[in-house]
Formats: structure tokens, C-alpha cells, sequence
């Protein structure tokens, strides 16, 4: 079941920027890219937890700002030489409104 | 003979008409066919009202369908009768006109409305759209009288208004909300080349700027932004985007959402009713542009018909502009992915830049600027959906490529002959190069330059040089001479400085498109290097790119491990005071601060505060007269002093005020890495001026400036420049060193790695020989710091970048888990 709960408006993000959304269970950093597409993934690095909304976003993938792994947006995996993985999030625009679709955390709650 | 059936159609624009044709050539005698059009005229195509107002044709050109066509159809034409209502239960629609008129079945093709701006004086006389016939007659005769007009929307529609109106004489400033002209079409560096093109045609461009008002007694006069900014404007036209037209169907209880929902077959909720056009929404989605539409008319004309057809699936789409001279195209998914792969072309130049987006080894998406031939090429491989494996390395040069033998791009060099023109700044043709690799026994592109000047002032060809060196000498050529920024270019640091000055470039998508880089938006390397390189060329003119830096400089404090902030005020030369000492307690308690430090650098850093906190803590030490220290930045940081002559019984100088003097006139100043000052007060040395980036030792006779040491990752005692005689000399000095490290270094590159490469020699003859050179570069630094010394903590107390410290939304535990 999917439950689509509203975070805010897009243009709330910057372009090639990103926002938190605080939720039980963590932090959710939702990306908005260079081409207007917005992602949401776990706020926290695979590598040392470092706080992904804070990286730098180029094309559909974020620096982490603590020792530069490379995430990719749309998988949530790492990109290059490292391996690791961050939870993915789906997220939907409707009228320049943005969605986030909580199912996949009440899962891990329910764990 | 008609099948007796009354077909009515709403709207007599594109789609409505199209679909009648549609049925015309599948059941040319089913209905009694009634179309109704609110304008009063006959169809025509809409989408070249744009040439019509840049006076390239007429109105009776773009005329689609004449009275003849109406005639011969026998089809009975209403046009200036709007319908007011729709009785479904009846089967009737009501007119403007008091007429009621029954039907068996209805199409519904309103098409859109313009989006006027909810904005005081959006009714004023001479705010007007773009989207009628109407519109556009009144814009022709609006710009008889010359004057200025205002065209809100840098989209196409925008563009194409803003253009014609321009070509008909007025001066025309366009106001875009986002940074990127045609966002939704264009990627930033193709809305880069656009905006230039349009600007060189006169049109004034304001990007990133929001209307607040527009202004006038009883017509508009002119148009206030919301940052104070006031065009003045005799025209005004809206073209910040249209939507759905769907009041009719909505009142007539049709389902709606953005648009009118219809199936594959085009039917509305109710099966007697069809809808096409822009007021439709299929699958969620509503179209703008006109060959989705054709496709919905073709499915329309089906179903009228009673015919099963295949419906319509949605549409991939595509886009050009209809600018003259202007070519652009766009079509499919253009965003980037890693499970997407981009083939960029850029020919800075000949202004052209292509983008190619593939996944799965099929293309999904273009961006083509400047040269648009291959579109429709292009744009057919997208639609089919055909695996482009095989053809992947020379897709991005088309179809003249594609499926010959020549698949290796340097084919295309070696296929051209000899006199072709390689270096258009030098007029070097590839004869010319070819017998100098060979006669002279040239193996690297420097020994190319040397003794052709190819590619050796603006650098754009160096990659046709290289070509010409691989075929010249296969495997004899080893190019990796410098090493590239990063992995988006090919380029060194030192050559993009020099590039960017030489070429004039003054924002990161112009670099990328003139330095041909090869990703569309870069790196996290090589963005803060290029958002750099500008800062320090272009004060006056750069805009910052926040997003390209790194989050230090973004929010102006220090990460840690555990994505909690560290805080470190400015403490001028290390000086503080009790009231200082007593508001950063203060602080510390209010917020529990969980650690406090003094630094090597003389400053006091509070550590462990959450990002939500950053501002008030700012607020609070910005009341204790506090600013930000920096010390996050690549930037100055610190200016470490002794007590010097004040106090201490050795002391020669003042050097506590020396230091507060350096670090006033040169704090807020962005260096390629950190830089580290100290002024010792005597050769003992107390503030160990001689490991620092730059250090002053007094002695009696003046001041000894020191540069280029280091105690971090190395260890090194600096140099000496030379010894001066007055404090005025040795701020000119030291702030003409750090200009020359500023726009000579490379990112990242600290001074005494900077000096090492260029000679401490070098450095002396410019900064101390050089009176008249010292001089420029001093000069320079303080031009540059009327732009960066602004506190940029009270900023953000007083509410910039808001969005950086507080979290977009917070999700409670209920609804999580719901």
C-alpha cells in the first residue's frame, strides 16, 4: 500500500540542491537536479553517515560532504570503486506539490 | 447523405478541426457535422502566430482550413458563438447566442487559456497574452508607436513573442523565473547558448527575477520585480504558461483533474462526449504541443468513426523553436542518471552543442543547440526505441555517420583535405600541421603550437590538433601531458584559468560549453574550482553558484563526523575581550554546546551545534559584535599576532595592530586554498610567523615578509621576500602576494605549493621588483573586496538562504506509518 504524504513545494528546493524531511525513523534527503527531477534517498551515507543532503548534486548523483563517495540518486547505490547503499524513497510532483510515498518506512518500522 | 447522427464540435482551433478531417476521410457521410469557435474566424494554425508577428508570413498563410473547406464538407461553421453549457442529460449545449442545440455525440476541444499572473495590474489596458490572432494584431499595432515591451516567460512561447516583438522595432526585456531559458526544453548549457543569441539580437534577458507588480494609472507602464527592480514597459505580455481550458466540461460534471480526463479512445467520463487538445489529460499527462495532439485526433477520428483503432498510447515528445536563425531542439528525457549515459558534442566554434541521453543502449533523450539538422533523425530513433549498440560511437555525428564505414571519429579528420582551415584564430590549415608533425618530427601538441600556432590562442581546435597528431603518428602520440581538472574535461587547471580570461567567460555553462566540457553539468570537482576561478576573475560580475560550492561555504560553518556544525567567530589578530568571552559562555549554555576549543590559530571554535541552530547561534554572537571567522572557507582565515610593542619588553612593532589591520582589509576574500597569516612582534618569533602561508617578523628597521610555509601535511619554513620599511609597504606587499597566488594558483593549490612551481624568484621580481605590476594586483584585491566583505552570518540571520537550516517538512510517527 502505497501512503503518499505531502513535504512541501518543489520550488521550496534549490536547483542542484537538496532539503531534509525529518521523519521516526531518520532523516530523508530530497534532491532536485540540474534538469528538474527530484529523488528521495536515506539522509545518510553508507560509508560513515555522512549527511547526503549536504553534498554536492551533479547530474542524477550527490558528493557526500565527509569523504566524497559518490551516490547515486535514482538507486540509492555507490558509484565508482566503493560499494554500499542507501534507501531509496518514491517521491511524485502534482502541481508543483512533492509527495513522498511512506509505505517503504512504516516496512522498516514494522520490522 | 448523412447518416442523420448531429456531431457538435467545441472549438474550431487545431484539434477540433483535425479530428473532423480525421472523420472525413474514415465516414465521410455519419454526422451532420456543427463546429462552434469562440473566435471569429476560421481555423488556423496556431502554432505560426510567431512568424506571423515577426512579419515572415501572413495571417491568410497560416489559414488551415478556408470557408470552402467548411462549405464542401457541408459543414455548418459558428464561428464568434461561444457555448456556454452543456445539458448531458438532454444531449443539448447552450450558446452564447440564447440558442440550445441537441447532439448525439459531442467533441470537446477548448484547448487552453493563458496563465495570466495573479499579480496587481494584470488588467491593466496593454497587459496581454500570446495566444490568439487577436493578440497578435494588437501587439503589431502596440509597436507602431516603437517603445518598450515586457514579455513575462522565458519559455517558448515567451522567446518566440519576445523575438517577433523585437523584430518589429521595440526594445524587449524578457523576465524568467529560473536561471535557465527553457528549462523545461533545454539543459543549462543549451539555455546558455540561447540567451546569448538572443541577447546579441538585443533582447534584454532577466533570468532568476519574479513579478511583483505591474505598474500604470489606467495602462501599464511599467513592470516591478521583486527585488525592487522597475521596467519600464508600454507593452506587456503574459506567456508564463497556459493551462487546460476546462471550465465547460467541469460545470457539466465531467471528470476533470488538470485537464479533461479522457481513455485511449479520447472518450470523457461520459462515452457520448470525446475531448482532444491541449484541454485534455491521458494518463495523467496534458500536452502543449501539437504532435501528441495529432495523434489524440487520429484515435478521435477512430472512435466518431466507430472503428477500432489502436488508441492513443501517449506521446513522446519533441520541441524547435520558432525563432529564425535560432535553432534549437529538444525531445525525450534529457535528465541525467547513472543508469543513463550521455554523449556530449559541444564545437564551441561554431555555437554548437548536442546532447545525446542513452540508457539500455537506446536513446530516450536530446538536447541539440545550433546545429538541429539530425533532429528529426534523432528524434525517430527515440521513438522507435531500436538498439543504437552498434552505432554508438558516431551517433552524435548523425546520420551521415551511422551505418558506414567509417566508424572511428578520426576518419572525419583524416577525411578532410589539406587545406581545410584547422586553427581559425592563426589560419593554420591541416596541411600546414600534418608536414610540421612529420618534417620537424613534432610528438606533442606544445611542439605543434610552437611551431604552427595551431591551437595555441583560443585552445578550441587543440582536439582536432590531437587528432591530427594520433593519425599522423599512431601509437607515437602519448598526449597525457597535464592532468585534467577531472574526468569532465581534458583540460589542465592552468588552461581553463587562462581560458576563461581569454575567451571572457563569465558563468560555469559558458566555460563547459566554450571548454567543450564532456558532462552536461560537471562534477564536485570541478565545479567549485570553475565557481572559484570566476569569483576571483569576475567579482563585479559573477554571480556565486551557492550549489557548486562545497556545504562549508554553503552554510558558512564546519561539518563534522557526525553532520553536527562547528563555529568559529572572528577574533581580530587573536584579540578578545571579557565581553566577548561572557557572550560566547552565553552561548555555549543557551545551546548546549557540547565542546569548546581554542585553535592553533587563535580563535575560540564551538563544536557540535545542529544546522537548525546555526542562525540564532549567529544572532546571538552577531549582538556581541561578532562575525563570521571563516574558518571553514577557502579563504582567509586567521591573522595570528603576539602582543608585539604594546606589552612585550622585546617587542619592536606594533604587531597585535599590524595583524588586526592585515586581517580587516583582507578577511571575506576567496583564495584558491586556505591562507594563514602571523605577525610576530620580534625574530623570536612568538606567533611562528615563518611556517605560515604568509608571516611578518618586525624588527627595528621595518618588517621582514615571509611566504610560502607550511606545517600541515609538510612541514616547511618559509621564504623571504625582502624587508620593507613602513607598515603601509607591507600590507601593499603581502595583499599584492595573496592577489597573484588568487588569480594564478589552482583550486585546492596552497601558496607554498603554488610557489614552488612557479619559483620564488619569479615571485620576488613580480611583488618586489615590480612597483607598477605590485601596485595593479593591489588595486585588483581591493576592487575584489568591495564584493566579498559582507558578514555572511548577519546575512542569514536576517534570513538568506532560510531554506539551508530548516528541514522541508517533518513527518510524525502516525503518519509514517500509516
Amino acid at each position: 500500500m502505497e501512503n503518499w504524504i505531502e513535504i512541501g513545494a518543489l520550488s521550496d528546493i534549490p536547483l542542484r540542491g537538496a532539503r531534509c524531511v525529518v521523519t521516526p525513523l531518520g532523516r530523508i534527503a530530497v534532491f532536485r537536479t540540474a534538469a528538474d527531477e527530484v529523488y528521495a534517498i536515506e539522509d545518510r551515507c553508507p560509508h560513515r553517515g555522512g549527511p547526503l543532503s549536504q553534498g554536492i548534486v551533479h547530474g542524477a548523483a550527490v558528493t557526500c560532504p565527509l569523504h566524497n563517495w559518490v551516490l547515486s540518486l535514482e538507486t540509492g547505490k555507490a558509484l565508482g570503486a566503493d560499494e554500499g547503499a542507501v534507501r531509496t524513497f518514491a517521491l511524485k510532483c502534482e502541481g508543483g506539490t512533492l509527495f513522498i510515498d511512506m509505505s517503504a518506512m512504516a516496512a522498516v518500522a514494522a520490522d | 447523405m448523412t447518416g442523420g447522427q448531429k456531431l457538435i464540435v467545441i472549438g474550431n482551433g487545431m484539434a477540433g478541426c483535425r479530428v473532423v478531417e480525421e472523420l472525413l476521410a474514415r465516414a465521410p457521410d455519419l454526422y451532420d457535422i456543427e463546429i462552434y469557435g469562440a473566435e471569429p474566424e476560421v481555423n488556423y494554425n496556431r502554432i505560426m502566430l510567431s512568424p506571423v508577428l515577426a512579419g515572415e508570413t501572413s495571417f491568410d498563410e497560416i489559414v488551415i482550413n478556408g470557408r470552402d473547406w467548411y462549405e464542401a464538407n457541408r459543414i455548418a461553421l459558428r464561428s464568434g458563438e461561444e457555448v456556454v453549457g452543456i445539458d448531458r442529460a438532454a444531449r443539448m449545449i447552450a450558446t452564447g447566442k440564447g440558442r440550445r442545440v441537441s447532439y448525439d455525440r459531442l467533441l470537446i476541444a477548448t484547448g487552453s487559456l493563458p496563465f495570466i499572473l495573479p499579480v496587481p495590474g494584470a488588467t491593466l489596458d496593454g497587459v496581454i497574452a500570446f495566444r490568439d490572432i487577436a493578440d497578435v494584431r494588437r501587439m503589431i499595432e502596440t509597436s507602431k508607436g516603437g517603445g518598450r515591451a515586457v514579455v513575462i516567460g522565458g519559455g517558448l512561447l515567451g522567446l518566440e513573442a519576445a523575438n517577433g516583438l523585437r523584430t518589429l522595432g521595440m526594445d524587449v526585456t524578457v523576465i524568467h523565473l529560473v536561471d535557465t531559458l527553457m528549462e523545461r526544453q533545454l539543459d543549462e548549457a543549451a539555455g546558455f547558448l540561447l540567451r546569448r543569441e538572443l541577447e546579441s539580437r538585443g533582447i534584454e534577458v532577466v533570468t532568476g527575477a519574479s513579478t511583483e507588480e505591474i505598474l500604470g494609472a489606467d495602462r501599464v507602464e511599467a513592470v516591478r520585480l521583486k527585488d525592487g527592480r522597475v521596467i519600464p514597459a508600454d507593452l506587456v505580455v503574459m506567456a508564463a504558461g497556459i493551462r487546460p481550458n476546462v471550465a465547460l466540461a467541469r460545470d457539466a460534471g465531467l471528470a476533470c483533474n488538470r485537464g479533461i480526463v479522457v481513455d485511449d479512445h479520447m472518450r470523457t467520463s461520459d462515452p457520448a462526449i470525446l475531448a482532444v487538445g491541449e484541454c485534455v489529460e491521458h494518463e495523467g499527462q496534458v500536452y502543449g504541443l501539437v504532435a501528441p495532439i495529432w495523434d489524440m485526433c487520429r484515435a478521435a477520428g477512430d472512435t466518431l468513426a466507430d472503428r477500432q483503432g489502436e488508441g492513443y498510447r501517449g506521446s513522446v515528445i519533441s520541441t524547435k523553436l520558432k525563432v529564425t536563425g535560432v535553432n534549437v531542439f529538444s525531445a525525450g528525457d534529457f535528465a541525467a542518471g547513472d543508469d543513463r549515459e550521455e554523449i556530449v558534442f559541444r564545437d564551441a566554434a561554431r555555437g554548437v552543442y548536442k546532447r545525446l541521453i542513452v540508457a539500455d543502449d537506446r536513446l530516450i533523450g536530446a538536447v541539440l543547440y545550433g546545429d538541429t539538422e539530425d533532429g528529426s533523425w534523432y528524434f525517430n530513433l527515440l521513438r522507435e526505441g531500436e538498439s543504437i549498440a552498434d552505432t554508438r560511437e558516431t551517433l552524435i555525428f548523425g546520420p551521415a555517420f551511422a551505418g558506414g564505414a567509417a566508424a572511428d571519429p578520426n576518419a572525419a579528420v583524416a577525411a578532410l583535405p589539406d587545406t581545410s582551415e584547422i586553427c581559425g584564430c592563426n589560419g593554420v590549415c591541416k596541411g600546414t600541421i600534418v608536414n610540421a608533425i612529420a618534417g620537424k618530427n613534432l610528438t606533442t601538441l606544445d611542439g605543434v603550437r610552437a611551431h604552427t600556432k595551431a591551437s595555441a590562442s583560443c585552445g578550441s581546435c587543440t582536439g582536432l590538433v590531437e587528432r591530427l597528431l594520433v593519425l599522423t603518428l599512431g601509437d607515437g602520440y602519448n598526449p597525457a601531458a597535464v592532468t585534467p581538472v577531472c574526468g569532465c574535461t581534458d583540460l589542465g587547471h592552468d588552461e581553463v584559468r587562462r581560458l576563461i580570461k581569454a575567451k571572457e567567460l563569465k558563468s560555469i555553462p559558458a566555460v563547459m560549453q566554450e571548454l567543450e566540457w564532456k558532462t552536461s553539468c560537471g562534477c564536485a570537482k570541478c565545479r567549485p574550482a570553475l565557481n572559484y576561478y570566476l569569483v576571483c576573475d569576475w567579482p563585479d560580475e559573477y554571480a556565486d553558484d551557492y550549489q557548486s560550492r562545497f556545504v562549508n561555504e554553503r552554510v558558512h560553518a564546519n561539518i563534522q563526523k557526525d553532520g553536527t556544525y562547528s563555529v568559529v567567530p572572528r577574533m581580530w589578530g587573536g584579540m578578545t575581550s571579557a565581553a566577548e568571552l561572557r557572550a560566547i559562555a552565553d552561548v555555549v549554555d543557551k545551546f548546549s554546546i557540547p565542546a569548546v576549543k581554542v585553535t592553533g590559530g587563535q580563535r575560540i571554535d564551538m563544536l557540535g551545534i545542529r544546522k537548525e541552530d546555526l542562525p540564532a547561534v549567529w544572532a546571538d554572537l552577531g549582538q556581541a559584535g561578532f562575525v563570521s571567522g571563516h574558518a571553514y572557507a577557502k579563504g582567509l582565515r586567521t591573522v595570528k599576532t603576539c602582543v608585539g610593542s604594546d606589552w612585550c619588553r622585546f617587542g619592536t612593532q606594533d604587531s597585535t595592530g599590524f595583524g588586526i589591520r592585515l586581517e580587516k582589509f583582507m578577511w571575506g576574500s576567496w583564495t584558491p586554498a586556505k591562507v594563514k597569516l602571523a605577525v610576530s612582534g620580534c625574530p623570536r618569533n612568538c606567533a611562528e610567523a615563518t611556517c605560515k602561508d604568509v608571516g611578518v617578523i618586525c624588527v627595528d628597521s621595518g618588517y621582514e615578509i615571509h611566504f610560502a610555509g607550511a606545517a600541515g601535511l609538510d612541514i616547511k619554513g618559509t621564504e623571504k621576500l625582502g624587508l620593507v620599511h613602513t607598515e603601509d609597504e607591507a600590507l601593499e606587499h603581502i595583499v599584492a602576494l595573496v592577489q597573484m597566488y588568487r588569480e594564478q594558483a589552482r583550486y585546492l593549490e596552497r601558496i607554498y605549493k603554488w610557489a614552488k612551481r612557479i619559483g620564488y624568484d619569479e615571485i620576488r621580481r613580480q611583488i618586489v621588483d615590480d612597483a607598477e605590476r605590485r601596485r595593479s594586483l593591489f588595486a585588483r584585491f581591493v576592487f575584489s573586496q568591495k564584493f566579498a566583505q559582507v558578514d555572511p552570518w548577519s546575512e542569514r540571520v536576517s534570513g538568506k538562504d532560510k531554506h539551508e537550516f530548516r528541514p522541508l517538512a517533518e513527518i510524525g510517527m502516525s503518519q509514517a506509518a500509516e
